[in-house]
């Protein structure tokens, strides 16, 4: 009787962590094929290019700074190289008919990654910490002005521009339109986030957590965590090899800006803000900040303020980022107290609505006044026009900044009431 | 957590205006992808108020074949992958003519970009104008059907400026310094062969690269010149690497001449002044704002009521603009497909002192008369000051157009 | 030769001690309190923007004093009411809180002073040529900032030496708890060392900023060469940022005399012409052209081969 319990029970429960295992993963392939058709404008799919580049970019980051605890602040390094003799190896194959089809090519990105992730990781992880952020820095810099010195490796600062119709074609796909390379894109995303979730999983990924939480501990249960720190580095290299061999058949072009501090400095504000803590973390930061950098400059010319207030925002009030901001939220829906908290929540959400709009309001007027000034002081803001030389905009906007952050300080606290109680009731469940 | 409530609100509200922004509107559409934030966003912004004085002057006449002039700027914060993403993003807003100038490493991703774009996008063809990048590379090896170089490039530049040199008697040793990578060598070269060419009087006695935009302290520099004994600095560079070496040569009591390419250039003025150099600054360019020609003085005049921290530094973007409207006013058409035939060969009045320049079809390379001016106090009939500093680039020589004329390689593709 | 060898020290000082003029606040704040501040390049701006409105309406020299104390204000309350609540979560989040600041600086000196540079020109009380030296004129104004420069560190290293203020500092670093059960209030004082790392970036702005150019993208343009100062010269030690500023000045004064490159050394042996091929990008490139490159090679090489930097007293 009992043994037929089991057997029957057996297939559901595999089904179910069939399920679980790999509903994400499925989930994943069919949005990446079917959001080039729900967001089918050029700039959709161009920026959407981007975004696939940039989150292997970042998620090969975050094998440094989330998983290994490694900061560096020359990650870039290996997505310019990666990406230059891409280019390289493209223009070769064009000029000797080598048959080479254009969707194998990111693969020499990564092994050139992997390569200099090998040469300077030798260098770099025999330190930790701050020595280790500052051997990036220096490398990030020398290598980034040693590409305008050499000029026939680098092209000088016009770059090394690629053809990607011009080399082998197989079932008749030329990637001279966009969508095309967006699919090649889509295809390598899949694969290497996969390797890289796979990697985490690994016994190596975990002594990876064992060396940033606690690697005094860890050499003491007999692993090196030089070594571990160099294979993390030359591994990060290599996915953002990859990310640069498909930037440039993506653009079609490599400059050393690819690979310059400015570079550097946004795959680290894109692992940030997204959560370095969660696997999904920077894939969501990705997202966010390639959006950010397409769209809010024209939106406002004071985007980088913006873009600084909402960054000082995650650090300060967020620190695990997006993704652990939504990973906090679990015990609200273990509890079942979604549904009271989320009215809290969006009580909170109305005002400081009115209070950012306050804000914004504030900080557009003072750009117009000065940045704009020869323009004239007529404006609109969300679409209401008013003359910012009056006192009227001003009060008002003085007023929404006040009103709506004294509500929202108020409704914020029994929001996180709400969210304390949910806490709290999660944990009497568990127990 | 309470801040990120907000920041995705924010996020929200930047979605919506950039969904409202998009809709469509029967106007003549210029995108400006060109630099408007970070270390490029001063010369970027003096480009898009002089697009926007132009376009509002020509729609106060009607517009161009009725339609409106609408100028869009697209932010490319000087990075040729970002232009890329812009210039899709200005495709997608029905912009068919882009304007583009500032880095030539940006100019040739965008070149190539529209090129490529054009072939593969039969009937969205693109036209790029481009208003400031010199690379000879542009309108040689590189050139393209669809792009228009309306500043004279490196070689134009050289060749006018050498042979103003060599006929200076006064200028016996020339010192040669540039900042070091592609353009900054390709100046170099071409100066170099040019002054040091046989029968010429000059001697190149210094061939210096300086590392672009890392150098704060160029005494060591000025040193090696005064150590040569330069009389004249030939120089390409530009920002912080010209107002730097300009100003360590004021610091150290160095008296000879300076011959540039981009002493106009935003903040260069102000740096000149500093250094106490009168009249011993040089700048090659299409005109000054000086010139006496009081057509154009006017223009600069009402110009300055609306921007009034400078005179019109890109006269260029006058004729560049003047011309693609009477392209599209000949061709009765805003298609590049049908308006581009009329560019080429095209003569215009220029606007910067009346006489008249030729866009050449073999490279599409415009050909104006070109100007060697000082900066110093101003005479009578020279009202324009630069950067209130109360000095003014005034004309020290002419070169007239049949003088600029130098041979290219471009083999053309034609669609 | 020895003319060559006399300018280049003395221009290799001069810059030494400009560097140490910029990066003086930055060592105080990573010394004393373990911050490396991104945004020690934008107080430095905020600092000579200042102290070029304030050189407008009463003068150079009040700007002097003014300017400082109004950036240290600053300094002290983004401290108070953003760093501090982020200093729990670490260093990386205290570093990247300095980063997002310094786009928020960045913007807002754009929106108030515009993107153009700014005429902020040497007062006349110092602008003359102090002295000529084989035909080259040193301006007083340089060695003013030589001056004050050499000031700063002095008095900086009498006070964290010699005085109770320095030992409570260093000692807070270590052991905060215990000083603050010695009745010292730790985070008074982490916010007064904040502030007197921004004030001194801002004395090095307002000097810098009629030396070299004040404008909107001056923060940017300094690069991280402080951050190569302060690591070369050894966390935690004030003397070492002193000589790592000197060093780097005069390492790099030199090297832009030398026009020496390997074509120079090979000459014309039949191996040099086939090496000539092969790297013909490295083959004439000159030391002189390398010099702005050469500080990151030595950060590089010395946090290898000697990662406490040349005088300082512990790794990170």
């Amino acid at each position: 009787m009992i043994a037929s319990d089991t057997t029957s029970e057996l297939p559901s429960a595999r089904r179910r962590s069939f399920l679980a295992t790999y509903g994400v993963w499925i989930a994943l392939a069919v949005v990446l094929v079917a959001l080039p058709y729900v967001l089918n404008s050029g700039l959709a799919i161009s920026t959407m290019c981007l975004m696939g580049i940039m989150i292997i970019f970042s998620l090969s980051y975050n094998m440094l700074l989330g998983q290994t605890g490694l900061l560096s602040f020359g990650h870039a390094v290996f997505f310019g190289l990666g990406g230059f003799l891409t280019a390289h190896a493209m223009n070769i194959v064009r000029v000797t008919g080598a048959p080479l089809p254009l969707e194998v090519f990111p693969i020499i990105g990564g092994l050139t990654g992997l390569l200099f992730g090998v040469i300077f990781g030798a260098v770099a992880t025999r330190r930790a910490g701050t020595a280790f952020a500052m051997i990036t820095l220096g490398i990030g810099e020398l290598v980034a002005s040693s590409s305008l010195i050499l000029r026939s490796a680098f092209g000088g600062e016009e770059g090394i521009s690629v053809d990607r119709t011009r080399v082998l074609q197989m079932f008749g796909i030329s990637f001279g339109p966009q969508i095309q390379v967006y699919f090649l894109i889509a295809a390598w995303l899949f694969l290497s986030v996969a390797a890289m979730y796979a990697l985490t999983r690994t016994p190596f990924g975990r002594i990876c957590n064992a060396v940033r939480d606690n690697p005094v501990r860890a050499s003491f249960i007999g692993y090196n965590t030089t070594t571990v720190r160099f294979l993390s580095f030359s591994m990060a290299g290599l996915f953002a090899g990859v990310a640069g061999g498909l930037a440039a058949l993506n653009f079609e072009i490599v400059t050393s800006s690819a690979m310059g501090a400015a570079q550097s400095g946004t795959v680290v504000l894109m692992a940030y803000i997204g959560g370095v803590g969660n696997f999904a973390g920077p894939i969501i930061g990705a997202i966010l900040v390639t959006y950010l950098q397409v769209m809010l400059s024209d939106v406002t010319g004071a985007w980088q303020l913006y873009f600084g207030l909402l960054f000082i925002g995650i650090v300060m009030f967020v620190p695990d980022g997006i993704a652990g901001l939504v990973a906090r939220q679990q015990p609200v829906l273990v509890s079942g107290r979604l549904h009271k908290v989320l009215p809290r929540y969006l009580t909170a959400l109305l005002p400081g609505l009115l209070a950012l709009a306050g804000l914004s309001m504030l900080i557009e007027m003072t750009y117009q006044l000065t940045v704009n000034a020869p323009e004239g002081p007529a404006m609109s803001f969300l679409y209401v026009p008013f003359d910012a030389s009056s006192p009227l905009p001003w009060l008002i906007a003085a007023a929404m900044l006040a009103v709506g952050l004294w509500l929202f300080l108020k409704a914020g606290r029994l929001a996180l009431e709400a969210y304390g109680d949910a806490v709290e009731a999660a944990r009497g469940n568990v127990r | 957590m309470r801040k990120f409530v907000g920041s995705g609100a924010f996020a929200l509200v930047v979605l919506a205006s950039t969904a409202l922004s998009a809709m469509a509107q029967d106007t003549l559409k210029i995108g400006y992808v060109d630099p408007l934030s970070g270390g490029g966003a001063a010369a970027g912004q003096i480009g898009m108020n002089q697009l926007n004085y132009i376009a509002e002057a020509v729609n106060a006449k009607g517009g161009v074949m009725g339609k409106q002039v609408e100028i869009i700027p697209y932010d490319n914060k000087l990075d040729p992958q970002v232009s890329l993403v812009q210039i899709q993003k200005a495709v997608d807003q029905g912009v068919r003519i882009v304007i583009q100038g500032n880095g030539s490493s940006v100019a040739a991703a965008v070149s190539d970009f529209v090129t490529k774009f054009n072939s593969r996008n039969p009937g969205k063809e693109v036209v790029h104008i481009n208003h400031a990048a010199i690379d000879p590379s542009l309108t040689n090896d590189k050139c393209s059907y669809w792009h228009f170089a309306f500043d004279a490039n490196v070689n134009i530049k050289v060749e006018a400026m050498t042979n103003f040199m060599k006929a200076n008697e006064a200028i016996k040793k020339v010192y040669l310094i540039n900042q070091d990578y592609s353009f900054g060598h390709s100046v170099a070269e071409a100066a170099a062969a040019k002054l040091g060419a046989e029968g010429s009087s000059i001697e190149v006695v210094g061939k210096e690269f300086v590392p672009l935009q890392k150098v704060t302290d160029f005494s060591p520099y000025i040193a090696k010149i005064r150590a040569s004994g330069a009389d004249s600095v030939f120089t390409a560079n530009w920002g912080n690497d010209l107002q730097l070496l300009i100003k360590a040569a004021g610091d150290a009591g160095l008296d000879i001449n300076w011959y540039t390419f981009y002493a106009g250039l935003a903040g260069t003025p102000t740096a000149i002044k500093q250094a106490g150099l009168e009249d011993k600054v040089f700048q090659i360019t299409e005109g000054v704002n000086n010139l006496d020609y009081m057509p154009m003085q006017e223009e600069v005049k009402a110009y300055m009521a609306k921007y009034p921290d400078a005179p019109i530094y890109y006269p260029r973007l006058f004729n560049a603009m003047g011309m693609v409207f009477k392209a599209i006013e000949e061709a009765g058409s805003d298609d590049p497909v049908k308006f581009v035939p009329k560019l080429e060969g095209m003569k215009y009045v220029d606007f910067i002192d009346g006489k008249e320049g030729f866009m050449r079809a073999d490279d599409h390379q415009y050909f104006q008369t070109m100007y060697i001016s000082g900066l110093g106090s101003l005479g009578p009939n020279q009202p324009f000051e630069e950067e209130k500093t109360g000095w003014g680039w005034k004309v020290a020589a002419t070169i007239p157009v049949d003088d600029t004329i130098v041979s290219t390689t471009c083999q053309m593709e034609r669609p | 030769m020895l003319e060559i060898v006399f300018i280049s020290t003395l221009n290799g000082v001069l810059y030494g001690m400009l560097l140490f003029l910029m990066a003086s606040g930055l060592t105080v704040i990573f010394s004393m309190m373990g911050v490396l501040n991104f945004a020690h390049a934008s107080f430095y701006m905020l600092g000579a923007f200042f102290g070029f409105e304030i050189s407008r309406h009463v003068g150079f020299f009040p700007g002097l004093v003014i300017a400082p104390v109004l950036v240290g204000l600053i300094g002290m309350a983004v401290e108070r009411y953003g760093l501090r609540q982020v200093h729990r979560h670490g260093h990386v989040a205290e570093l990247l809180f300095t980063f997002g600041l310094t786009f928020i600086i960045q913007e807002v000196v754009q929106m108030v002073w515009g993107k153009l540079a700014v005429d902020y020109k040497v007062p006349p009380a110092l602008d003359f040529p102090a002295f000529t030296l084989f035909a080259t004129e040193y301006p007083a104004f340089k060695i003013f900032m030589l001056a004050i420069s050499i000031a700063i560190f002095a008095v900086l290293l009498l006070i964290v030496k010699r005085t109770r203020v320095g030992l409570v500092v260093q000692a807070a670093l270590s052991h905060p708890d215990m000083v603050g059960m010695l009745g010292h209030n730790v985070g008074r004082v982490f916010m007064l060392v904040f502030g007197v790392g921004a004030g001194l970036a801002a004395v090095a702005g307002v000097i810098a900023g009629p030396a070299l150019v004040t404008q909107a993208n001056m923060a940017a343009a300094l690069g991280p060469i402080l951050f190569v100062i302060v690591v070369v010269g050894g966390l935690g030690s004030l003397s070492g940022a002193f000589v790592a500023s000197l060093l780097i000045g005069l390492i790099q004064t030199f090297a832009v005399a030398v026009n020496v490159s390997l074509a120079d050394i090979l000459g014309d042996t039949q191996m040099a012409e086939t090496l000539s091929v092969w790297f013909s990008d490295i083959w004439s490139v000159t030391v002189a052209q390398i010099a702005p490159i050469l500080p990151y090679l030595l950060l590089v090489l010395i946090l290898i081969f000697r990662p406490r930097g040349l005088m300082g007293n512990r790794e990170s």
